[in-house]
């Protein structure tokens, strides 16, 4: 069968898939919905089936970026829009699969949205939602639509077509239209694709080496974890576009051992590429020939950056090594070689599918196109989301991602991952592009997006992912390896409350250091949430070290639990539950927090019963409580007297 | 004359393609330091020592590892690198013991001496064995720090003491990776590589095991190229410097590498294998490395040709002794001689011994202990 044919059959599978009179139901299994219980709800689903009698075409899919929401489970049922349904549980699901399919009932309770033509009462359209309405899906097109495991559904969705019509233009002719899109790396650094192409299309030679960098590490992002899991066809077929562009003969995909089913999604496709003559000699009757391999990588954070993944690929210690040489002059292998990062490759096969003129009308003028972000933290829906480059940092926080959590105040969010930085709310509107964002003295990154609400202290936060930089660091060159761990010394120091006011100037000589000597981008970067938070949250880092303060009420060294001699009932809960006696009191005596045994562990805070709101957490206060336990003499809140008294004696 | 003109701190400078930017500066004349960097081992580019400005370049390129390029301008010492410099370098200190290092007595004192500073004797340059020798005395001395504001955090490991040839004190390891690179690079053996990844890392073994329990040959390589103490050939360790240094042929085998035996008071402290020479490039095995000063100076140890007189050997002079194996083999036939020379002969004592035996007797009956 020609691919043409093949292609043919995809499309006309698809529309009987898309018009046949059974119902259809869609299940979020990526790695989020597995998560969240999808493969319980599955066989609920597949149970109730059988138990109805209904006779319905299951489909597994990826992730359609509602994490939030998941497990989600999209039902069309013939002459019906499909129905997107959200937080389902086995007895959720079970009532759904017989209201809707038995007695028609679409449940708008339990529904999140409609997807495509018509309507349902009572249920609003998913695109117009406030999650979905400011999205551009270009990347992430397929995923939660298609079935990741099958490549004909890829094909009868315009897959492979953008790799046919690259092999029809000259090599010269694809870069020109990769470097026209304007498509930059979408890994964190953002050079330009067309750019780097064009460097290793230079190079003598009839071995090079393409390398798609699936070694995503930053705490909190998953953008190529969903891509690979939900459409990995659009990565390979950008891969083969640029191993057609560059003259690679020979492609790795690094991914991380601990994305098992990406690894399984990604070696499900390249079996059903091999059948299909889209990988090895003679791509698809042409003089094209790309052999691709996956490595797994051991879960090094350093073997992200392009030269230490190359390391590893070789077998060595995972270690970054000086440029120049770049690796489109020696990289793997001492070969020419180029590595984009697995959004980039998705992107540039959405490029091929559509062309240059399409893809640029996103974006600003120096970031085009849209990127892909793990929204993480303190946010009301976490996900991930595809939005068009020059969106404001507060769209994706507020209308995106729905606010804050309990409606808190935002702190700060952070982009990039441990390598960027804090913006603090004044950057709100500080459009999302490359230039802004290094402007503002953080990156683009990878595109991690964690969120910090008022509880969240700023100089911790430094702290943690400067812990985890230290901890990730290769240990090569000497800025790094000792640099970032002064850093941390010293910040666990003012965390402590025992921050010197020097420590603040020895940070930023530190970090200016370690920024303009380090070997790589992991030393180069590792100051900027240190360097941020300074810049924005500098009071913070004063009152810590002067003060002995931490607002956030977040450094345990910091703060004090007191329990309020005016509000206290003498109800025995906290002091039972304290797991180190550290309450005294008694029945009807006012307790007393014995602050030299108190491990500021917070469960008296926690079991203290909401009508009481006794105990209190504060930060450089004290607050005047009796040497010992005096009688209460508080009036008891007026409602539920009697539960107050059972608590007690029943805890 | 070279094919590629840089210019390197405003001196225009003609090198070959494939010279690096150090490279380059080290034919001018012009110092750059550097710790990791040797000229045995491919670029690294660890240290940052020598970073420098190139014009139309992004950021500080290591110039260990940058290739010269027609054009290209480089600043080796503005206010702005030397500060950079001191920065690394304070971190590297941070983590060495530095007390004798920032201090202006270093080098009045003596091994013995009292610190007045009171700094304590695993502390002190002045008792460490590499004390004058240390290439980061080198470059401390280069970009002068008076004072380490950073915390020490030393790493109180103990001092590695299970082979008799050399012991490893990575107290004072810098990172370098020169022992590292030298094992696998040049020796082919990787017998050892860093282990444990951030402020953790340090050269060592597959899983800590001992390096007898290694692929380890213990050539001595990594102790050669080693800038500071860490590596230290354990029979020089209190010696102090060397007197004299005496370049002479290995007499352990055939392939004849050239030695540098560092001696003091007529003894042999320490062989070096030497660099500049077309045999062996700076290499060495053990028992060249490590063997020769043991051997030289025990009592045991033959010194003069001995003969038997009525049952026990005689000290003799060499003329004594070729004269009696002359008057001897005139006694026999030709063809009732065969020759046996020795493998740890060099190549032209053996060359003369084949010829003595094709000429003096006519025939090929001659070998060495190697064959047997």
């Amino acid at each position: 069968m020609t691919f043409d044919e093949r292609r043919k059959q995809a499309i006309s599978d698809w529309e009987a898939l898309q018009q046949s009179d059974k119902p259809h139901i869609l299940v979020g299994m990526a790695t989020c919905g597995r998560a969240a219980g999808a493969a319980a709800v599955l066989a609920t689903i597949k149970e109730e089936l059988a138990r109805l009698g209904i006779e319905a075409l299951i489909t597994e899919v990826g992730c359609i970026g509602m994490c939030y929401a998941e497990p989600l489970v999209d039902i069309i049922k013939p002459g019906r829009p499909r129905i997107s349904y959200g937080n389902l549980t086995p007895e959720t699901v079970k009532q759904l699969i017989e209201e809707y399919l038995v007695n028609d009932n679409p449940r708008p309770d339990l529904a999140m949205g409609t997807i495509g033509e018509g309507s349902v009462e009572g249920i609003p359209e998913l695109a117009e939602l406030p999650i979905m309405k400011p999205q551009v899906r270009i990347s992430l097109r397929n995923c939660g639509h298609i079935d990741p495991a099958d490549i004909n559904q890829y094909i009868a969705n315009g897959g492979y077509s953008g790799l046919i019509r690259a092999l029809k233009m000259t090599q010269k002719e694809v870069i020109d239209e990769v470097s026209k899109s304007g498509l930059r790396g979408r890994g964190g650094a953002g050079a330009f694709t067309g750019f780097k192409w064009e460097r290793l299309w230079e190079q003598p030679g009839d071995v090079k080496y393409l390398i798609c960098n699936a070694d995503e590490g930053d705490p909190g992002a998953f953008m190529d974890r969903s891509l690979l899991e939900g459409d990995p066809h659009s990565v390979l077929e950008g891969m083969l576009i640029g191993a057609y562009a560059t003259g690679s003969s020979h492609g790795y995909i690094y991914c991380r051992a601990e994305y098992p089913l990406a690894i399984q999604r990604l070696e499900t496709a390249l079996k059903q590429m091999e059948e299909y003559n889209l990988i090895g000699d003679n791509i698809l009757g042409t003089d094209l020939s790309f052999n691709l391999e996956i490595k797994e990588g051991a879960g090094a954070f350093v073997c992200g950056e392009e030269t230490a993944l190359m390391m590893s690929i070789e077998g060595k210690r995972g270690m970054p090594r000086p440029r120049p040489p770049f690796p489109a002059q020696s990289g793997l292998w001492g070969k020419p070689s180029n590595v984009n990062n697995v959004e980039t490759w998705a992107n540039v096969s959405a490029i091929f599918q559509r062309d240059a003129e399409w893809y640029a009308q996103y974006g600003t003028e120096s970031s085009k196109g849209t990127k892909t972000f793990a929204l993480a933290g303190k946010v009301v829906r976490t996900g991930l989301v595809e939005v068009p480059m020059g969106i404001t940092v507060g769209d994706i926080i507020y209308e995106v991602g729905g606010g804050i959590v309990n409606n808190k105040e935002f702190r700060a969010v952070l982009t990039g991952g441990p390598s960027g930085g804090c913006l603090p709310a004044s950057k709100l509107n500080l459009p999302v592009d490359y230039d802004s964002l290094t402007q503002a003295g953080t990156i683009m990154g990878s595109g991690g997006f964690v969120v910090a609400d008022e509880d969240t202290c700023m100089v911790d936060m430094a702290r943690y992912f400067l812990s985890f930089t230290q901890d990730e660091s290769c240990g090569k060159c000497v800025p790094c390896r000792v640099g970032t761990r002064h850093m941390l010394d010293i910040l666990e120091r003012i965390t402590r409350g025992e921050g010197q006011p020097s420590d603040i100037d020895l940070l930023e000589r530190l970090a200016t250091t370690i920024k303009s000597t380090s070997l790589c981008q992991l030393g180069g970067t590792a100051p900027n949430p240190v360097l941020t938070t300074l810049r924005y949250f500098r009071e913070e880092y004063e009152e810590h070290i002067v003060e002995k303060r931490c607002r956030a009420l977040a450094c345990t060294e910091l703060i004090k639990f007191f329990i309020l001699p005016d509000k206290c009932q003498g109800c025995m809960i906290c002091l039972r539950n304290c797991p180190v006696d550290a309450i005294i009191g008694d029945r009807r005596m006012v307790h007393i927090v014995d602050q030299e045994k108190c491990i500021k562990c917070g469960t008296c805070m926690d079991v203290c019963p909401d009508r009481f709101s006794a105990v209190v957490k504060v930060s450089a206060e004290e607050i005047e409580v009796p040497s010992e336990p005096i009688p209460v003499t508080a009036s008891r809140p007026a409602t539920k007297k009697e539960d107050a008294g059972e608590t007690a004696t029943n805890d | 004359m070279g094919e590629i003109t840089l210019t390197i701190d405003g001196q225009e400078i003609e090198v070959d393609t494939g010279v690096t930017v150090l490279g380059a500066a080290q034919q001018a004349g012009i110092y750059i330091p550097t710790l990791c960097y040797h000229p045995d081992l491919t670029p690294y580019g660890a240290c940052r020592l020598c970073l420098v400005e190139i014009e139309n370049m992004r950021g500080l390129p290591a110039s260990c590892a940058t290739p010269a390029t027609n054009g290209m301008v480089v600043r080796t010492k503005t206010p702005q690198l030397q500060e950079f410099r001191r920065g690394v370098l304070e971190l590297m200190l941070s983590e060495h013991p530095h007390p004798c290092l920032t201090c202006w007595r270093r080098e009045r004192c003596g091994p013995f001496d009292i610190c007045l500073r009171s700094v304590d004797i695993t502390q002190r340059c002045v008792t460490c064995p590499k004390n004058g020798t240390c290439e980061l005395q080198e470059v401390v001395d280069y970009i002068g720090i008076e004072n380490v504001e950073l915390p020490s955090t030393l790493r109180g490991l103990p001092i590695d003491r299970e082979n008799p040839f050399f012991e490893r004190d990575y107290n004072l390891c810098i990172l370098c990776g020169r022992c590292v690179r030298v094992c696998q690079e040049v020796r082919g053996v990787g017998a050892i590589a860093f282990t444990s990844r951030g402020s953790e890392t340090l050269p060592g073994t597959a899983f800590g095991h001992a390096l007898r329990d290694s692929d380890c040959r213990y050539c001595g390589a990594c102790v050669d190229v080693c800038p500071t103490g860490a590596l230290i050939e354990r029979r020089r360790k209190y010696e102090g410097l060397p007197d004299t240094r005496v370049t002479t042929t290995c007499p352990y085998c055939g392939v004849g590498c050239q030695l540098e035996l560092e001696l003091k008071d007529g003894h042999i402290m320490e062989v070096l294998p030497l660099r500049d020479n077309d045999v062996n490039h700076g290499q060495a095995c053990v028992k060249g490395r490590f063997g020769i000063t043991e051997v030289v100076h025990h009592p045991d140890r033959l010194t003069t040709p001995l003969i038997k007189k009525n049952g026990k050997f005689e000290g003799a002079t060499w003329d004594e002794a070729l004269e009696l194996i002359a008057s001897k083999l005139s006694g026999f036939k030709k063809n009732e001689v065969v020759v046996i020379s020795s493998a740890k002969c060099t190549n032209e004592d053996n060359y003369v011994v084949q010829k003595f035996t094709r000429t003096g007797f006519g025939h090929n009956n001659v070998d060495h202990c190697a064959r047997l």
